[in-house]
């Protein structure tokens, strides 16, 4: 049926505390919160205040410069506070949910026979715009555009990520509806990403798309990975990357004329008890999930997202917009004697320094401690072998920190986003920031050429 | 451990910013995360990251020498005793042991002088001490020849670390190989105590038996008259700098670069590559130039060539950044080595200024390869437009 397309660059990391395939009993989602700091470089104008009532898919803010983007109550429920930072920027709007999960009503249609205005519209309207996201620099769609084609990968191949086809199955129908209003929106075609293994799965059935198979490790699974192989991002090109969950959403916002971002998200890594799968909303309150779940409380870093590319958060922090996993590993904040010197037969490591290498477990528990210093790059050849793209990653971060724009846009910054170079940071001898130098690079190239 | 721990935590107060012994900073931090991986966590980006860091990367290196200044010290000692006459009367540890105590002074100097101003350029630019030193603090003696005076290495030593590597920004930064640049230093400020024949087999002051000459292998080939005892070439029991005689102890730590994956085996099979490449031409020209004739493979067990294309040319910060700039890189390592060596009458031994000379050239190497890429990005875009 479709080609397969063999990555060999890439490295699985075997973190412990993966998720059994159960669907854990749902404890109740009693907040959630929409944060403007998920999208990078957003301004948020204010549509609500505290106190007032809404339903889902109601209002909350807009994109002050692109005011037809809404973004929209993930249920219903009363706002109950707006937390702001330094400056008053706006951090997050928290809503107390009523338990009712009611929808403002849209236009119920199967979007084949809609236009693309009229999808562009409901979508714009209902708050399911923002899950769209461009390549080149990651950021929010632009609804003025007509992208080359819409990217959507059907597997994540991160550290104890979700399965795919145990959160999505029985739900092709609904794929199959937000497909085809995606179909409408570009010129080219809906290409999504599977694994070979998923060729029987959830997606393989769908139409109105072309399904490419990827094999290998990490970060195969990556939007930006496939975009490469398939038809990679050139300049003034513009394609556009949506996540299956959104997709669902936008299926049955036409399907029910109603907004549903019920979903579900793994709850995993070496500090849960028993890691597994949940019910829950898009921005939900991370306490009442995290409650009794952890080994023990204290010395614990808590991610929204995984170990390579989430966000710390606190238990009493939100779920990411754009996240449906929640890792937990040890904070590693302990000193280590003669750590560089150990023989490491317990260590893993993606390169051959330790003797571990010889000796392989299954599953390995890793904390967030840096393990060195801080250095300049003083091995070559180390990246390369984490990014599975025609790229020299180490000369593009250095024309990013020359702030060279002409030399960033000659050595592929559109074709990436911080995720794709998200395990050289991990494997980095010199522990070289690299998420922070691509997103400063990205930040640039858009506030200059927009 | 824990008292190690509490005195280093204890006393960090007293040499931050501002405090009374702020000088001791550099020192302190760099003697504390010698003994301790610091407890700091990721902050930004990813939340995990490897155990590999530089100080385990270098240590790695340091390791695959250990082979090689083992058998350099082993051979200081077989050399003298040989030459005084006296070797069949020596026992293994008289010998080793005679060879230990003459290298370790060079040791000892390189890293002193070494460290010592890596750590005061650590202090007065507010950086961590940089692990760089510790390898080129052991291959320094390693390519000095046995008689060097101590306070010439000191210097050379002193002006590698200054002008090589401090001045261009630390480890990371430098231009050339640091080692290497202290060895050419020598060689061409020092001409007369770092040539000829004297230099090589330490005597310790007793006298020298009869017909006894302490040419090196390189000397006899470069007079015309090459004579190489393969055997003991192999084994590292002839004449030559400190480290560099012993091939056996050179794949030994190749073999530990290679495996760990931290020395590029590019490099190594590319230099060799274009040794042989060259030597092979070479013999074809020979004519009745008996070193020209020489066979390709016995350049690899005399003078540098091994050491240099395990230990020199494979160091990440002077040579090639990019995978296939790798393999011209090495390539052309190996051809212009043999080629200095065997045509050039000046120079003895090319492997030294074969690898500075490309040290130079690697970023141009790496500039075609990175156009390269761009060419083929630009024409991407241009089919698809």
């Amino acid at each position: 049926m479709s080609k397969v397309i063999n990555l060999k660059r890439g490295f699985n990391i075997r973190l412990k505390g993966e998720a059994e395939k159960i669907l854990g009993t749902s404890t109740d989602t009693d907040k959630v919160a929409l944060k403007p700091t998920d999208f990078p470089g957003l301004v948020p104008k204010l549509l609500v205040k505290a106190g007032q009532v809404v339903k889902a898919g109601e209002p909350i803010f807009f994109d002050k410069y692109n005011s037809e983007v809404f973004f929209t109550a993930p249920t219903s429920g009363e706002v109950l506070e707006i937390n702001r930072g330094e400056r008053r920027k706006v951090l997050e709007i928290i809503i107390k949910a009523d338990g009712k999960n009611e929808s403002v009503s849209f236009t119920k249609a199967d979007p084949k026979n809609l236009t693309a205005e009229e999808i562009k519209g409901q979508l714009l309207k209902s708050g399911l715009w923002p899950f769209i996201k461009q390549r080149p620099y990651g950021s929010l769609a632009k609804p003025s555009q007509t992208p080359k084609h819409i990217f959507v990968s059907c597997f994540d191949s991160a550290p104890l990520a979700p399965d795919y086809e145990f959160v999505f199955s029985g739900q092709t129908a609904l794929l199959q509806a937000g497909i085809n209003a995606l179909a409408k929106l570009t010129s080219g075609k809906v290409h999504l990403g599977i694994r070979p293994e998923q060729a029987n799965g959830v997606f393989s059935g769908l139409k109105n798309v072309e399904i490419n198979q990827f094999s290998g490790p990490h970060p195969a699974g990556n939007v930006g990975v496939q975009i490469h192989q398939i038809s990679p991002v050139n300049k003034g090109e513009v394609v556009w990357t949506i996540a299956p969950q959104a997709i669902i959403y936008i299926g049955k916002l036409f399907e029910t004329g109603k907004l549903d971002f019920s979903k579900i998200i793994v709850l995993s890594g070496s500090e849960i008890k028993s890691p597994k799968y949940f019910k829950t909303y898009h921005g939900a309150h991370l306490g009442n999930i995290l409650k009794g779940a952890t080994q023990k409380a204290g010395n614990e870093r808590i991610i929204s997202g995984n170990v390579l590319t989430g966000t710390k958060v606190s238990s009493d922090n939100y779920l990411g917009f754009f996240d449906s996993q929640i890792t937990v590993i040890p904070e590693g904040d302990q000193y280590e004697f003669m750590g560089w010197a150990d023989p490491g037969f317990n260590k893993f490591s993606p390169g051959s320094t330790f003797f571990g290498k010889l000796f392989p477990k299954k599953a390995y528990v890793l904390n967030a401690n840096l393990h060195g210093g801080e250095r300049a790059f003083v091995l070559s050849g180390q990246y390369e072998k984490y990014v599975p793209m025609d790229i020299l990653p180490v000369y593009l971060l250095k024309a990013i920190l020359a702030n060279d724009i002409d030399k960033m846009e000659q050595l592929g910054i559109y074709e990436i986003i911080e995720e794709d170079l998200a395990l050289c940071e991990y494997a980095c001898t010199s522990k070289v920031k690299v998420q922070e130098i691509v997103r400063q690079g990205l930040d640039l190239m858009m506030k200059e050429l927009g | 451990m824990k008292f190690i721990q509490k005195f280093f935590e204890n006393t960090k107060p007293y040499v931050q910013k501002g405090a009374k012994y702020q000088w001791l900073h550099s020192v302190h931090d760099g003697m504390f995360t010698l003994f301790f991986v610091q407890k700091n966590t990721s902050k930004s980006g990813s939340h995990i990251h490897d155990y590999t860091d530089l100080k385990r990367t270098m240590g790695i290196v340091v390791l695959a020498l250990i082979p090689a200044l083992l058998m350099g010290m082993y051979n200081t000692g077989y050399q003298h005793f040989a030459a005084i006459g006296e070797l069949a009367d020596s026992n293994f540890w008289e010998i080793f042991f005679y060879g230990f105590l003459r290298v370790m002074p060079f040791i000892m100097v390189s890293y002193i002088v070494g460290l010592g101003i890596e750590f005061v350029f650590a202090q007065m630019r507010g950086h961590e001490i940089q692990e760089g030193f510790l390898v080129s603090g052991i291959l320094i003696p390693l390519i000095m020849p046995i008689n060097t005076p101590l306070w010439m290495v000191a210097i050379s030593t002193a002006f590698a670390v200054v002008f090589v590597k401090e001045v261009f920004g630390g480890t990371g930064m430098n231009i050339w190989n640091p080692a290497l640049v202290a060895r050419a230093f020598l060689f061409f400020a020092y001409p007369s105590q770092m040539s000829g024949d004297s230099v090589w087999v330490s005597l310790g002051g007793q006298k020298a038996v009869d017909g006894f000459s302490g040419a090196t292998p390189m000397a006899q080939a470069a007079a015309g008259q090459p004579n190489v005892d393969v055997w003991n070439s192999f084994i590292g029991l002839i004449p030559g700098s400190i480290g560099e005689t012993s091939t056996l102890a050179i794949l030994i730590g190749a073999a530990i670069l290679i495996m760990t994956g931290i020395g590029s085996w590019k490099i190594i099979f590319a230099t060799f590559a274009g040794g042989a490449a060259m030597g092979l031409i070479l013999n074809a020209f020979a004519g009745t130039n008996a070193y020209m004739a020489l066979p390709f493979w016995e350049h690899f067990i005399i003078g540098g060539f091994a050491f240099g294309a395990v230990f020199m040319a494979t160091d990440p910060v002077s040579g090639t950044q990019t995978e296939r700039g790798k393999w011209i890189y090495g390539f052309l390592i190996g051809v212009l080595a043999i080629m200095i060596r065997v045509i050039n009458p000046a120079y003895p031994e090319g492997m030294m200024l074969a690898i500075l000379l490309m040290n130079t050239f690697a970023p141009l190497i790496d500039h075609y390869i990175v156009e390269g890429s761009i060419k083929k990005r630009l024409k991407r875009a241009k089919v698809n437009a």
